[in-house]
């Protein structure tokens, strides 16, 4: 049990996905300028990431692995991924019309973030067994979403300061990612 | 459009990341050294000039294109899987070195907007011949990018600039001519940020000075 606690602690903080592994930079950039998506982008890949990591393990250990056909992988992964989000988006529609509405957008937008399929991977390249697997997805996109709205709160200040000119919109929001990951790397000398 | 100038869009015009910034999870990752970017260039040259002719070759084709068009994502995300699997394994083979210090970033050229970019925007309407110097222009854009973002890194955090393997430069007497040791910080995540933010920042310098000298010249007449 102790071991999963160390373990949340470090796929929330110490390996940050996106400040220390630089997975999903695209949304993190690219859907931070506002609190309300940022949070819905966070939440709705932190949904995809755990069915999605949980698919991808128990396919690769109960069916690749039996077959011998690890190499196939990428392939498998992304199919899976792609496919998975179709269908949550389908029965969030059906299901819950209200999360639908506040998840919708973004949905289509998880396939080719690289966070989904880069936990997928982590899992099976760091052996991770099933337990651990959920444990670690959870926290590593839980991370993911917390980075995320701390970002987005810092963007939103950011639109009324005086930045100069050639540093407006996206170099400037690099450098804050910088003073981040700045903090986040001191951070990991807890664990 | 020549070919010409379908060839030299990706550097400057076009670049897919320094103008469109495409593909910025792997530029960041993987710019530690010189030798893991010009690695990581060669796989997306790889992957980006065979999908690109692939798809150009599957839409170009009157009946098969027409049945694929509903369902062309999933086709794509099939073709660049396949071709991915292709380079991870004989990167693998190959040069074992650079393979394991890629690491999970070479699967993950699969979800690279760079690629499945130009597959919709230019391969999937465009003949194979052009499709194939695009995605030439393309990857060469990216690896020229990510090549002078790994030399400053590198330079600065570690004062070395390991071309391939053995092959190191030393770069050390700028830090013994200034008198300080090299900033560990430009290795480190840190680093990485901010050494992309400053490339943008300038980028986005050259570019307005030149708009705002169009602009001038505009104006005089």
């Amino acid at each position: 049990m102790s071991e999963l606690i160390q373990l949340a602690f470090i796929a929330f903080i110490v390996e940050n996905i996106v400040l220390t592994q630089f997975l999903g930079i695209c949304p993190f950039i690219g859907v931070s300028r506002k609190r309300s998506s940022a949070l819905g982008m966070g939440m709705a890949v932190v949904f995809v990431i755990l069915i999605s990591s949980i698919l991808t393990w128990v396919i690769y250990h109960y069916v690749l692995a039996l077959f011998s056909i690890t190499y196939m992988r990428t392939i498998v992964f992304i199919l899976v991924i792609a496919s998975l989000v179709q269908m949550v988006e389908l029965f969030l529609k059906k299901i819950s019309p209200a999360l639908y509405k506040a998840l919708g957008i973004y949905l289509p937008l998880i396939t080719t973030n690289c966070a989904v399929l880069g936990v997928a991977i982590i899992n099976i390249d760091k052996s991770h067994t099933f337990s651990e697997t959920v444990v670690y997805s959870l926290f590593i996109s839980l991370g993911f979403l917390f980075v995320m709205y701390i970002f987005s709160m810092i963007r939103e200040k950011l639109d009324f300061s005086p930045v100069p000119k050639a540093f407006k919109g996206v170099p400037i929001a690099l450098v804050v990612a910088a003073i981040l990951a700045l903090v986040f790397s001191r951070l990991g000398g807890i664990v | 459009m020549n070919q010409k100038e379908n060839f030299l869009k990706g550097f400057v015009k076009e670049n897919p990341l320094l103008v469109s910034m495409l593909g910025m999870c792997p530029s960041l990752a993987v710019t530690t050294r010189l030798e893991n970017a010009i690695g990581m260039g060669i796989a997306v040259l790889f992957v980006l000039v065979l999908s690109n002719l692939l798809i150009s070759l599957i839409m170009s084709h009157q009946k098969l294109g027409e049945w694929v068009k509903p369902v062309r994502i999933p086709v794509y995300i099939v073709v660049i899987a396949t071709l991915v699997t292709m380079v991870d394994m004989l990167m693998n083979a190959f040069i074992p070195d650079i393979h394991k210090s890629l690491g999970m970033f070479i699967p993950l050229i699969v979800v690279n907007c760079i690629i499945l970019g130009r597959a919709e925007a230019f391969a999937s309407e465009n003949k194979p011949l052009d499709s194939v110097v695009d995605g030439v222009s393309m990857a060469l854009g990216f690896t020229f990018a990510i090549v002078v973002i790994s030399i400053i890194r590198e330079v600065l955090g570690n004062g070395t600039i390991t071309v391939w393997g053995d092959v190191v430069l030393n770069m050390r007497f700028i830090f013994d001519f200034l008198n300080i040791q090299p900033i560990d910080m430009f290795v480190k995540p840190v680093g990485a940020f901010l050494t992309f933010g400053f490339l943008l920042a300038g980028v986005a310098a050259i570019t307005n000075h030149r708009a705002s000298k169009k602009v001038g010249k505009v104006a005089k007449s």
